[in-house]
Parts: structure tokens; sequence; C-alpha cells
């Protein structure tokens, strides 16, 4: 919205004040000020000219020549405008003056010399009038500076009607004017209203078919008006406003709404007999002013005469009763419509007005009156000829409960931890309107209407009033007093973190993020098929709907997409799936982390044990546990069918480990290969950690024993650990292996049990009875020692 | 032959220096002064010295033996001197400019900044809590004051599910889980400090300025008598630790249906000093958190009463945060996987400060 300080300055009295910093304080106080523009800076040394002579220019159709008395002297100007006439009064640029569009100086135009320019209205940027000459209506002698007799100086500024959202009172100058007066401690003046006597007994019959979308209706007619065009002090104001001039009525309507926030409508009268406010029964098209022909439902609220539609509640009128150049007789409709209402009307519509973001801040009620007033006093200032021709309707459907709120002075002195005297509290809230009584240290409050719509409620409310005008800058800080206990530890942070620094740091790994939703499009590359799943209901791309219930397809994407990056790579997320519903139909959503190991040369056993090495390390530093493996039928069809297992913990399954289906890995790349681990972290958390169990390092020699071992098929370390593990060897410090042989479908393994006891140094002889028992134990799962 | 020790010393001298190596040195204390040496056999002959002379020749001979003692032992340190020196010199001396094989991995920019945040809020007594992805329009909305018709709810910014849920579109919606999970605290005298990261959904389309996953972190403190005052004072000593620096914060009135009063706070930009520049738009000053007095609403609804107890809370964009920190221009770099973006963000998980840079 933009603000023009000249229009401020009819209701607060400013001068002397530097307005830079006026306005500063108000961004502050109030709301963000985005833009000052300095309006008029760009007009220098126009004045009032007379068009004394016009003669044709030889050599051009379009231009003349003119002699212009400018006051002090007679110019010679070649003015190419259309209009141009002797005795015309205009606005005359000398030169070494300036214009917006650059500075003017002596030339020569098309042969004949010219000191200056004649301006259109455009030219002056008072307004988008380019059509020809402005015409001056004035008495003022020629060579009058033009500033001296329009408002051309001015200074707007811009705020963001984002930051009026929940301030329907400043969307009018009006409200801005209070808070200027606040912000100075001025009087503010009150609003000029005109008279709306009237003696006859004509009224416009007002019907109201849904009072529960109507808050208020007031309507007047008018007649005999027979100017049609709005003074130019007054189009400057619209204009510098970022409105256009249209036509005196529709011109006074919107300086009314951009004075006061009231939003109103001005139907041709010969076009109204009563007046109905319903929604359609059934849905039904509707041409609104623009010319545009629109869809309207049965909850949009409309305006009609009789049974015909003539404009759409709150947010536009139609094109039949529009006003027009020569309509010399009005009904002011000045009405309070529901702002959800208007607000779901026009985002249905796909249509927002000037007047429907008004009504969507819900608007002071009071309001109505008030704009009637003023559509008279105005219309009546501009022709005086113009007369009230009806008596006003006013019909209340809905009123805003009037709000009074109570605190005691102990409540503001807690609540801003400042000192703020009482004067200063009584003095700014009754700046801004509202009604204060105070005694004894109690301070009740009446609520201004302006401001008793939504958005002063509860008494913290009253705060932000007190200390915006107080200023936050002007506040004593001050450090709570609040004791300092210790943050207990939460555990779940502390592993994830230690899990990201494990995967970084030591497995060299990348985090990466990725979206919660699947990509149908992506997933459809690699083979994945979308499994049903939570979805979301409006997402755009209705491809992307299902909610992941695993990491690895998401990160396999990813994976996929960087094959220019390295030769080999990993990468992992810790984030969130949703495992379909729980009982209460709710998402059960659980916290994954999931990794996925990438290489080009496609040696998929060795990534694979590397990803058996990188959950051991994650186990079994952060639990200081052991991983078991066990293989599983895998519950996703892109899941190696041998290649899949569950990783378990105390007996508890944490996660999966798992290679891809061929048929995916084949899309994936066509020798590169990758392999995945998925982890519920969640359940990783709830896993116990073990202590650190110490053993004093012995200082007794160790023994150790290597075996050559020759495997059978389908034989797993596991097993062969179980062969000595089973004995309960203390003694038994480590088993490595030490070396891994397979040919001709033989395989091989070669391992180093290493012997020490605490005590003593082990004899041979004892270390060779504990060897026979394992091998013992060994040929019951037929693994023999090689040849 | 019969040698003088004085021509033994001259002989030593120069048969110690035609060596060339330590080795040979040995050989040459073998010589002279081995069992079977020039000395030992200058002593052998001491025998035939006639007595009143003995006393004298022995002397010469002890001296001359230390004299080669001494003079081998330096010869051979000179020697081995030489050699250490022709080892150094055939030595390569090694190019530590060559690239090094370094396999590094990377964290995700927002686990950084995140961390970071995290950090100087433990140290200042918060509590990091954790909160779902996924919420339901109570705590995403109601239990924040935030009307049933405000526009926040409509469907075009907020992303529902199937459920009946939703994907949370601000952090705040945590605020009613933690206040309650705290609130017993309050009655001990014990004040609620704490924050939550968490990634939020927006329905927006996407572009380099826009995304509909971002991370924030929200922040809450609640306790009798906490006012205005100490939220300014809060703000400005958290963002100097944020910004390792004095930072100069201003409050303006900001709307947040769970605020009352609501303040967007800016900072005095970091860059130009306040003066105006390219990055604040001129203006000298960066919106960057909304932050507020908790509304007595949202207490109520967290079974706090808000006669009792006051707090505020603060909003910080995680996601933000990190492009200002890394200088990211397109947002997109945070969700999109790629490796060559990501990789490079390989740093601890905390920054310090450029001391030089701090006047």
């Amino acid at each position: 919205m933009f603000v023009s300080i000249n229009w401020i300055k009819d209701y607060v009295d400013l001068s002397g004040l530097d307005i830079k910093k006026l306005i500063n304080s108000f961004t502050l106080a109030t709301a963000e000020v985005e833009e000052i523009y300095e309006k008029g800076a760009d007009v220098q040394n126009v004045v009032v000219g007379e068009i004394l002579s016009v003669e044709a220019h030889p050599n051009s159709q379009k231009l003349h020549l003119l002699k212009v008395d400018a006051g002090s002297k007679v110019c010679d100007i070649v003015c190419g405008a259309p209009n141009v006439r002797a005795g015309m009064k205009v606005a005359l640029a000398l030169a070494g003056g300036r214009v917006p569009a650059g500075e003017i100086k002596l030339a020569t135009v098309a042969g004949f010399p010219s000191e200056g320019m004649c301006c259109s209205e455009k030219e002056l940027g008072i307004s988008d009038d380019h059509s020809g000459l402005m015409e001056l209506e004035t008495d003022a002698p020629n060579g009058t500076d033009l500033k001296a007799i329009f408002p051309i100086d001015d200074i707007v500024f811009e705020v963001d009607n984002k930051s009026l959202t929940n301030r329907p009172d400043l969307w009018g100058h009006y409200g801005i004017a209070r808070e200027f007066a606040a912000l100075t401690g001025r009087a503010l003046k009150p609003l000029t209203l005109g008279d709306l006597s009237y003696d006859g007994d004509e009224q416009v019959a007002v019907s109201i078919g849904r009072p529960d979308l109507v808050y208020r209706y007031s309507c007047v007619k008018m007649d005999n008006i027979t100017k049609h065009v709005s003074p130019l002090d007054m189009r400057i104001r619209l204009y510098y406003c970022g409105m256009r001039g249209i036509n005196l009525l529709a011109d006074v309507t919107n300086y009314i709404m951009l004075e006061i926030g009231q939003p109103t409508h001005a139907f041709n009268a010969a076009k109204i007999d009563c007046i109905g406010v319903d929604t359609p029964q059934a849905p039904m098209k509707f041409t609104t002013l623009d010319g545009v022909e629109r869809e309207i439902d049965t909850d949009t609220l409309m305006i009609w005469n009789g049974d015909e539609p003539t404009a759409i509640a709150g947010i536009m009128g139609g094109l039949d009763s529009e006003i027009v150049e020569d309509t010399g007789a009005v009904v002011l409709e000045s009405a309070n419509f529901d702002g959800i209402s208007v607000r779901k009307s026009s985002s249905r519509l796909g249509h927002r007005t000037d007047a429907s973001a008004r009504y969507e801040k819900m608007l002071d009620p009071t309001l109505t009156m008030e704009a009637v007033g003023r559509f008279v006093q105005l219309v009546k200032e501009i022709d005086p000829d113009a007369r009230v021709a009806s008596q006003v309707t006013d019909v209340v459907c809905k009123e805003y409960p009037p709000v009074s709120l109570s605190f005691d002075k102990a409540y503001v002195d807690r609540y801003t931890g400042i000192e703020i005297s009482d004067e200063r509290i009584c003095k700014t809230l009754t700046a801004l309107g509202f009604g204060v009584t105070y005694a004894d240290g109690n301070f009740t409050v009446s609520v201004p209407s302006w401001r008793a719509t939504k958005d002063v409620t509860i008494k913290a409310d009253i705060i932000e009033e007190i200390t915006r005008i107080y200023g936050y800058d002007n506040f004593k800080i001050t450090t709570t007093r609040s004791p300092l206990k210790p943050v207990p530890n939460d555990y779940a942070r502390l592993e994830d973190a230690e899990v990201q620094d494990l995967l970084v740091k030591k497995f060299a790994l990348h985090e990466v993020h990725s979206y919660v939703w699947c990509d149908g499009r992506k997933f459809k590359k690699l083979g994945i098929p979308v499994e049903p799943n939570v979805t979301v209901l409006n997402i755009e791309n209705s491809e992307n709907g299902v909610l992941r219930n695993a990491m690895l397809p998401t990160l396999l994407s990813i994976a996929a997409e960087n094959k220019d990056f390295a030769d080999r790579y990993g990468l992992f997320e810790i984030g969130r799936v949703v495992e379909g519903t729980k009982p209460t139909g709710e998402a059960n959503e659980r916290k994954h982390l999931g990794i996925v190991l990438y290489d080009k040369s496609g040696d998929e056993k060795a990534l694979y044990l590397r990803a058996v090495a990188l959950v051991n390390a994650l186990i079994g530093e952060i639990k200081q546990k052991p991983a078991s493996y066990a293989k599983i039928t895998p519950a996703h069809a892109w899941q190696h069918p041998k290649n899949t297992a569950e990783i378990s913990v105390d007996g508890t399954a944490i996660g999966t480990l798992c290679a891809l289906h061929p048929a995916n890995a084949a899309k994936l790349d066509k020798i590169g290969r990758a392999v995945g681990v998925e982890l519920d972290m969640d359940k990783f958390h709830a896993v116990n950690a073990a202590a650190i169990a110490f053993r004093e390092p012995s200082t007794q020699q160790s023994t150790y024993s290597d075996l050559s071992l020759v495997l059978p098929e389908q034989t797993k370390f596991s097993d062969l650990a179980a062969c000595w593990n089973s004995l309960g060897l203390a003694e038994l410090e480590s088993v490595r292996v030490i070396d891994t042989y397979e040919k001709l479908g033989v395989r091989s393994i070669t391992v180093r049990l290493l012997f020490t006891a605490m005590d003593r140094t082990l004899e041979m002889e004892e270390v060779q009875g504990w060897i026979d028992r394992i091998i013992e134990n060994l040929a019951k799962i037929n693994v023999v020692l090689r040849a | 032959m019969f040698q003088s020790p004085a021509e033994l010393k001259k002989l030593f001298e120069e048969r110690a220096a035609a060596a060339g190596k330590a080795a040979e040195m040995e050989q040459l204390r073998i010589e002279f002064l081995g069992k079977k040496g020039y000395i030992a056999g200058l002593m052998q002959e001491l025998r035939n010295v006639p007595n009143e002379r003995k006393k004298e020749a022995g002397q010469r001979i002890n001296e001359a033996k230390q004299f080669i003692e001494r003079a081998l032992a330096a010869r051979v340190e000179e020697l081995k001197k030489l050699e250490e020196q022709m080892l150094i010199d055939a030595t390569e001396s090694y190019d530590e400019s060559m690239p090094t094989d370094d396999d590094l991995g990377s964290y995700h920019p927002i686990t950084l900044v995140r961390r970071e945040m995290e950090n100087i809020f433990l140290s200042m007594g918060f509590a990091v809590e954790d909160y779902s992805e996924i919420t339901d329009d109570y705590n995403c909305f109601e239990a924040l004051n935030i009307p049933k018709h405000h526009p926040a709810r409509d469907m075009q910014d907020t992303y529902y599910l199937s459920s009946g849920q939703l994907l949370k579109t601000h952090t705040s919606a945590a605020q009613n889980t933690i206040l309650r999970k705290y609130k017993e605290n309050l009655v001990n005298g014990q004040p609620i400090r704490a924050i939550f990261p968490g990634r939020c959904f927006r329905n927006e389309k996407i572009d380099a300025c826009h995304e509909n996953t971002f991370f924030q972190m929200e922040g809450i403190m609640v306790d009798r008598d906490i006012s205005i005052s100490n939220l300014i004072y809060f703000m400005k000593t958290m963002l100097s630790e944020v910004f390792q620096r004095d930072v100069t914060v201003r409050l303006r009135p900001g709307f947040f249906p769970f605020v009352e009063p609501g303040f967007e706070l800016d900072i005095q930009c970091l860059i130009c000093g306040g003066k105006g520049c390219p990055s604040c738009k001129d203006s000298g000053w960066l919106e960057l958190c909304p932050c507020g007095m908790i509304h007595p609403n949202v207490l109520t609804a967290a079974g706090i009463d808000p006669e009792e107890y006051t707090g505020f809370a603060f909003g910080l964009g995680l996601t933000r945060l990190a492009m200002m920190r890394y200088g990211v221009k397109d947002i997109r770099v945070f969700n999109g996987g790629n490796l060559k973006a990501l990789s490079q963000f390989t740093e601890k998980s905390f920054t310090r400060p450029d001391e030089s840079k701090e006047a």
C-alpha cells in the first residue's frame, strides 16, 4: 500500500518534523516501510502559461508553433500535442527546468526555436494521461509555479501489505494518520462528514438473504450530479497511491477506500430499484465490470437488483450497472461483508481486488456510515449542485462484541520488564483511540471499534500497543533471572551425530538429504515400483504423492545420478520414512538411516562386505556389541533374493543389508553395482550400549596356532566360530583370518588362534589339547584341515 | 722396524687422512692400537730401554697412544659426518605438493549449521528436542492460536495426507508437545528452555529461492516473569554467538498468531555495517528471525497458566542460515543430492572465528 504524506497531513499536523525520521519510526512501531518516493522532486520550473497564438508548422502536420505567455515573458514553443488552442492555460516547463523525463533545454525543433515544453499530465508524472496537453483550470497569473497551485510535491511511502494483515485499521490513510498522531503526540483531526438530511420518502429497499455473511449494509442515493471529472488534486493523490483517475464517482469511491479503508460501490441509480444481498440458488455466470465472465457458485454472496445480479459482494461490480461518464444519479453501497466469506469467494474465483483484500482483514462495521458521510461530503464539495436523494438505509445484521480489558500496572511491568509510567500508558492508549480509565494501579481499557474485530482481544495485545509506541529501541535490556540447570543428555541425538561422524570420517561417505515422498519418475528409471503408502493429497505432481516407506530407493536414485562424481562413492541420510499406518490410522513415522555404496568396477561382493564392515563399526563403536546377520526373503522386489540380510543386535532386528535384484542393478548401471543398508534408528537407539569391559593385558607370552581349513559349500565363518566359541576357552584371546583361498570350487581359509593365559606361559601340550577339541567340533560340520 | 713415538704419530696422521670410510678406521685402530699393533710393539721394546730413560720413553709412548686414540675418534666422527652428508645428498627431496589420494567424506551443510546452533544453545542451557515430520491440525495450527479460517491452513500452503494428518509447515508445530513435556518442571522452579530443529514442508513451486522442504529451528523459554526486555537481551546475545561478533538488532512489530506481541527481528547488515549495500537492499538491515512473547492461548493450550508464567519463542531458518554461512545462492543444492556440490562440506562441526577480522 502507498501512503501519501500530504494526505496524512490532512489529519495530523506534521509541521516542523523530520518526515524521514518519522517514517522510520513508523517502521519500528507499526509496519515496515519498504520504499520512500519523493514525488515532484523531478518537476522544476514548470509554470502556468497561456497560449497566445497557434500557428501551423510549415513542414509538419503534427507540430504547431506557439506563443505562450509565461508571465515574465512570451516564449516560442514548438508543440506536438493535438489539443492546442489559443487562450488555453497550460503547464509550461521552461528551459532550465525539469520534468521526470529529463532536463528542459533551449532547442531547435524541426527548424524552429523552442524555449520550453507544454506538458501532458503524464509528462509531469501526476497521471498516466498522455492524450494531450493538460488544461489548467486556474485563476493563478501566468508564470505562477505549478507547485504553488497543485500538490505535486509529496512524499509517498510503500508498506508491504503482508505486514498489515492483522491491522484492518491501517488499510486507509486515516488509520495511518492515527499512528502518526500517537508517534508524534499530536492531535488527530476528525473526518468531515457530509450532511445526510433528506426530506422526502424515498429510500432504497435492502433485503439481506444471508445475514450470516453480512455485518452491515448502508446505502444512500444521490442525484443531480453534473460534474464527471474529479479535481486534479484528488487525481494526483489517487495516482500517487497507485490508482488511476476514471470518472468523478469512481474516483470518489476509490478515494474513500484509500482514506478510511472502506470499499464502497456506486451503482448507476437508473439501474437499481431494490437491493438484495444473497447467495444464488444455483451456480451461474456473471460478467464483472472488467468484462470477464465468471463462474459463480452457491456459496458466493451476490448483490441483486430484484432478480438481476449486479455485483459480487465485496469483490467487484457488474458490467451492466457500471457508472459511465453521464451518470447523474447513484446509489452508493457501503457494506461490511463477512471477511472469511469474501476471502473464500475471491480465492475460488481466483480474483482478488483492492476491496476484497480489505474485507478479508475484518473491517470495522462502523466505517460503512462514515464512508456514506464522506461520499456525500466529497461529492458536494466537488459538485455543489449534487443532492442527497434518499433516506439512508442502514441494516445491521451482525455486530462484533465490544471489547473491554482490565489489567494492573504490575502486569505491564512484569510483561515488559521495564518501567513505563502510568501517564505514558494512558497517553499512548488514548492517542490510539482506546478508552482508558485508571485508578489505584488498575487500568480498564475499552478497545475502539476499528481494533475490535479480531486484532485486540486480550491484555497482551494492549502490551504490544504500549510497547511499540514506547519504542523497542528504547528498552533497557536485561537477562532472565531463571536458574541455569544442566541439560540432560539426549542419547538419540548424540548417537545420530556419532553415526554421522563415523560414516563421514571413517568411511568417507557423503551425507545427503532427499524428499520424504517417492519420485515416481526417478523410481521408474531404476525399475523400482512405488509401493502403496500414506499419500500427500495435494502435491503438484501426482507421481510424487506417495510417502517413502524406505530410504534406499530415494538414495539409490541419488547414487545413480552421481556417476560422474567418482569411480566409487557412498552416501547416507538420516531421515524419516512412513511404514504404513498405525492402528489409530495415523501414519507410522520412523527415523531411518539409509546408506548406499556404489562402485563403478562392479565388484558387488567387495561392496557388500564393506557394508558389513561399516555396520559392524557402527554397532561396535556405538553399542560396544557385535552385529549378527541372517539372510531373509526380501521385503521389496528390488532387493536381491539371495543377498538380503537382516541385521540384529542382542537378538533384535534393527535393519537390513542388501544387494540389488539383478533387474534393478542392470538399470542402475551396466557394470557398476550398489549395495544398501537401512537401519531403523528408533530401534537402534533402543539397544542398550554395553559398557567397555576392560581386561588387564596379560604379561605372559602368547602362543598361536594356525589352522588351514577346507569348507564345504554353504559353510559360513560364523559356523566355524561356533566351533571354538562353544568351548568357552578363557585363554583363547583372538581369532584372525590370515588367508582365504578359492580354486576349482574348493574354499579354504586359514585362521590364526591366539592363546594367552593371565597367570602362566602356556605349554604346547595344553594348547594342542584345545586345538584338538576345536578340530573335533569342526569335523562335526564337515570342516577338515587342508591336506 | 723401530719407529719412534713421534714417527708413529706422523704415520697415523698420514694413514688416517688417507682413509675414506669410517670402516677403514677400524683397520687402523687394530694396526696402531691393537694387541699386536705399533703401540703394543713400542711397549714391548720398552724392556730394552735403559732404566734411567724408561720413564721418559714410557711417557712418550703413552702420549703417542693417547694422541692416536683422540685422532682416531675425531677422524671416525669426521668420516661418519661425511658419510651421512653423502646419504643426505643422495636422498630425493620429496614433493609434498603431489595430490594425495585422500578419501574424505562430507556432512550435509544443514548438519553443520544445525550442530553449530545446537552447541550454542546447549551452552546456554537449552535442551535440544526432536519432533516428527508428520503432525496434525491441532499441533500445527489450533494449539498455536491459528484460527480455523486462517489463510495458512489453506490447501495452497500445507501438504495434507491421506491419513488425515499433514506435513508440518513450521517447527512451531512442536511447541505444544514440548511445553507439555516440561510443564511439570515449571512448578519445581525450573524454566523451560528448549530448541527444536526440524524439517518443514510447504506447498511451493521450487526455484532458486523456494523449496517445499526446508529446515527451521524453533526455540522457547518459559518461566515466571519472562519479559520483552529479556527477549531482546536474549536474542542479541544469542545472535552475537551465532555470528561470532557483536550484532546490532532491532525489533519491529510482526504478526504471528502464536505470539503477542510478535516481532520481526532485523540485524544490522554484517556486510556493510548498516550503511546499505546490495545484500541488505540498501536498507542497512536484514530481516532474520521472527520472535515474540508466547501467546497466552498457546500456553493455555499446553496446560500452563499464562497469568503465572510467560515466555518467548523465536524461529531461525536453518536453511537460510546455511545459505548465508556458505554463500549458497541456489536453495536447490540442499535437496538436490549432487555430490559435486555436497562433497565440499567437509569441515568440522564448529568453526573457529577468524580473529584477524575482528576489530
